[in-house]
């Protein structure tokens, strides 16, 4: 021990070993728990499942599994379940829920902007509070906000506007519900960080120009924050392909996603091979959102 | 008036506690370069953005072309301004900048085309269009701010301190080209600044403010050699104050006393004084000698205390008992005769003696 620190002090040693040494817990860390499960998972989603065989796998290379997810009636097993719909779905839903998020987050963003320093803190702290209480109980509370004999029901009943309970709960409206509820956080931080940038007197410009409000937000407000709008995009859209909780606590049976799906082969079907698949597929959707971010934010670091 | 082109009747603009403009009433005639001076804080961006309509009275009228324009929001007004900071968009490019105004017009393609070569000719900066705003130098992005606002025509441009951050060789050259510009065009220019050698360069009019309210409005000779205050006196080049009692007025020649024992006399056109006064004259309205003068002036005696040379002036100061009187010598030749505590006369004719009323 004494040694290593002398090393690090006196730097004997090259620099090249020493972030070597500095790295080395991350990069361990990382390719035990992250890189080798991930290898691991790849490796089973090109074998055929055989839920009697040890490992529930038969170590056979095959395309099937993700032919399956794609056609079924190109695979093997032409009955298969048609999963199109459920990846379908997922994208659908995590488009409208980003388009949301961004026409509601924006607004919020600018409004926090335009406050004293310390209210704007307060908001900050109000959009983030949300984190401090885990997930699943959130969810749980929006299930009691729109059960049948939920908090809306009741007090619509009680009023009588309505005569029976509303079907609320396990539709998609409520899975869009509770996904803007969860994500929001996510395209309100880099919206804000976004217009808080742009000079105030770029908008005063554009006035004296001729410009009104509209003409103003269209031309100087939406470029300058592009930045913003596509890192709050990526960030809402990527986990919102993988959601597991809220689909599966107010969509219910009726509005799967693909997270619910994969769930469903890994602990219910046990067909590992399939599950694995499913998920690499999730995982390409997610590196091709990436690959547009990373390639948008080169231009612009090229541009200016 | 029919040459009036902007008007303010008692604008009032207060943020907060602060009144940052107060009572304020001009006339800006048609075709003038008209600046408004005055140190940081005194209100006079303020007033330049109540005229442009990015800021609304708490009180009182803004007319343009004799029109009340309190409620007319800033994309509908008849005038364009130079940011202090130029404001240029950073994502357009100088082209689209200059266009900008015109777009927002909706003219004719062809037609923005023609006029941006024309601003970007006027500017000195044919052929930059494509580039990008950040990679222009200062005094460039300052070109662009003026052709961005002068290519709407409007009928009064508003420049906020535009050349506060150039170099001091760029900005006396910016001073002459914007004044030239200003003729050339006959555009009415409201031009806000802090330095007091630019406003009287360049402007037709000076209307010089502290503290919200305008201290005095006229030419930069009238400003310079007849200050209404001591705050104009004092911020308007150097100044050399003796405050006194008022002896005798008679034959419109004022004898005013200080407490130091020096008598001065100026002549004056008002009848009545208080009784107590502040007499003005500027360093170089003042003599050096070693004689006593004869002719009948005013004059003190007093011992060098500090020589500065100046390039084209010398100056000096020179103490009598507790008080340091200023003097610029043009006659350099003449100037280096004299050595520090040397004990000279200093003297100043009686109409080059300016009586302040006591503020």
């Amino acid at each position: 021990m004494r040694n290593l620190i002398d090393l690090l002090k006196f730097g004997k040693i090259s620099e090249r070993t020493r972030v070597f040494i500095l790295i080395s817990p991350a990069v361990f860390w990382l390719f035990f728990f992250f890189l080798l499960p991930l290898g691991i998972l790849l490796v089973y989603s090109f074998c055929q499942p055989n839920t009697s065989a040890p490992r529930g796998v038969n170590w056979e290379f095959t395309f099937d599994n993700y032919v399956k997810a794609i056609n079924p009636s190109w695979s093997s097993d032409p009955d298969f379940v048609d999963l199109k719909p459920v990846i379908l779905r997922s994208l659908w839903l995590a488009f409208v829920n980003t388009f949301i998020c961004l026409i509601v987050g924006y607004p919020l963003a600018y409004y926090i902007s335009k406050q004293s320093a310390k209210f704007k803190t307060i908001l900050l702290i109000l959009v983030i509070l949300p984190f401090w209480t885990n997930f699943l109980v959130r969810t749980y509370a929006w299930i009691i906000i729109l059960r049948e004999s939920g908090l809306i029901n009741t007090i619509l009943m009680r009023l009588g506007i309505i005569q029976t309970p509303l079907e609320l709960i396990w539709t998609r409206g409520a899975v869009i519900v509770g996904l803007v509820y969860g994500y929001l956080p996510f395209m309100v931080l880099p919206l804000y960080a976004s217009i808080e940038k742009v000079n105030p007197s770029y908008f005063e410009a554009a006035s004296d120009l001729g410009a009104n409000s509209f003409q103003t937000f269209l031309r100087i407000m939406l470029p300058l924050t592009t930045p913003g709008i596509i890192a709050g995009s990526i960030l809402v859209f990527i986990p919102t392909i993988g959601a597991y909780i809220t689909p599966d606590l107010l969509g219910g049976a009726k509005v799967m996603m693909i997270g619910n799906s994969i769930k469903m082969q890994y602990l219910t079907i046990r067909n590992w091979p399939f599950g694995s698949a499913l998920s690499f597929i999730v995982l390409s959707i997610v590196l091709l959102a990436l690959f547009f971010y990373v390639r948008h934010t080169d231009l612009e670091e090229n541009g200016s | 008036m029919e040459n009036s082109i902007v008007q303010l009747e008692s604008i009032t603009k207060k943020f907060g506690q602060i009144t940052a403009v107060d009572h304020v009433s001009l006339e800006i005639l048609a075709g003038e370069f008209f600046s408004i001076l005055g140190p940081s804080g005194c209100g006079k961006t303020t007033l330049l953005r109540l005229i442009a309509g990015l800021e609304t009275p708490d009180s009182g009228f803004i007319y343009l072309h004799n029109k009340l324009i309190n409620s007319v929001p800033p994309y509908q007004r008849d005038v364009n301004m130079v940011f202090q900071n130029y404001a240029l968009f950073p994502h357009m490019n100088v082209y689209e900048n200059i266009a900008f105004g015109l777009k927002m017009r909706k003219m004719r393609k062809e037609e923005i085309d023609q006029k941006v070569s024309n601003a970007l000719e006027l500017v000195g900066l044919s052929g930059m269009g494509l580039r990008k705003t950040t990679q222009l130098s200062g005094g460039q992005q300052q070109r662009v701010a003026l052709a961005r606002a002068l290519v709407n025509e409007p009928s009064v441009l508003l420049l906020d301190e535009p050349l506060g951050a150039l170099d001091l060789k760029l900005r006396k050259q910016m001073q002459m080209e914007l004044k030239s510009l200003q003729k050339q065009l006959g555009i009415t220019f409201i031009y806000v600044t802090h330095d007091q050698e630019e406003a009287l360069t360049m402007s037709d009019k000076i209307a010089v403010m502290s503290a919200g309210k305008i201290e005095q409005l006229g030419t930069p000779s009238q400003i310079y050699d007849k200050p209404k205050s001591e705050f104009v006196s004092n911020f308007i080049g150097i100044s050399n104050l003796f405050e006194g009692d008022l002896k005798s007025l008679d034959n419109s020649t004022l004898v005013l006393n200080t407490p130091d024992g020096i008598e001065i006399k100026a002549l004056v056109n008002d009848s009545t004084y208080p009784r107590t006064a502040i007499a003005m004259v500027r360093p170089e309205k003042i003599q050096i000698d070693t004689q006593k003068p004869e002719k009948e002036v005013n004059f003190l005696r007093g011992k060098i205390i500090d020589i500065v040379y100046l390039g084209t002036v010398m100056q000096f100061k020179v103490r009598y008992k507790n008080r340091d009187v200023f003097i610029l010598e043009k006659n350099c030749n003449k100037a280096s005769e004299y050595s520090l505590d040397q004990e000279v006369f200093i003297s100043w004719d009686f109409n080059s003696t300016v009586i302040l009323p006591e503020s």
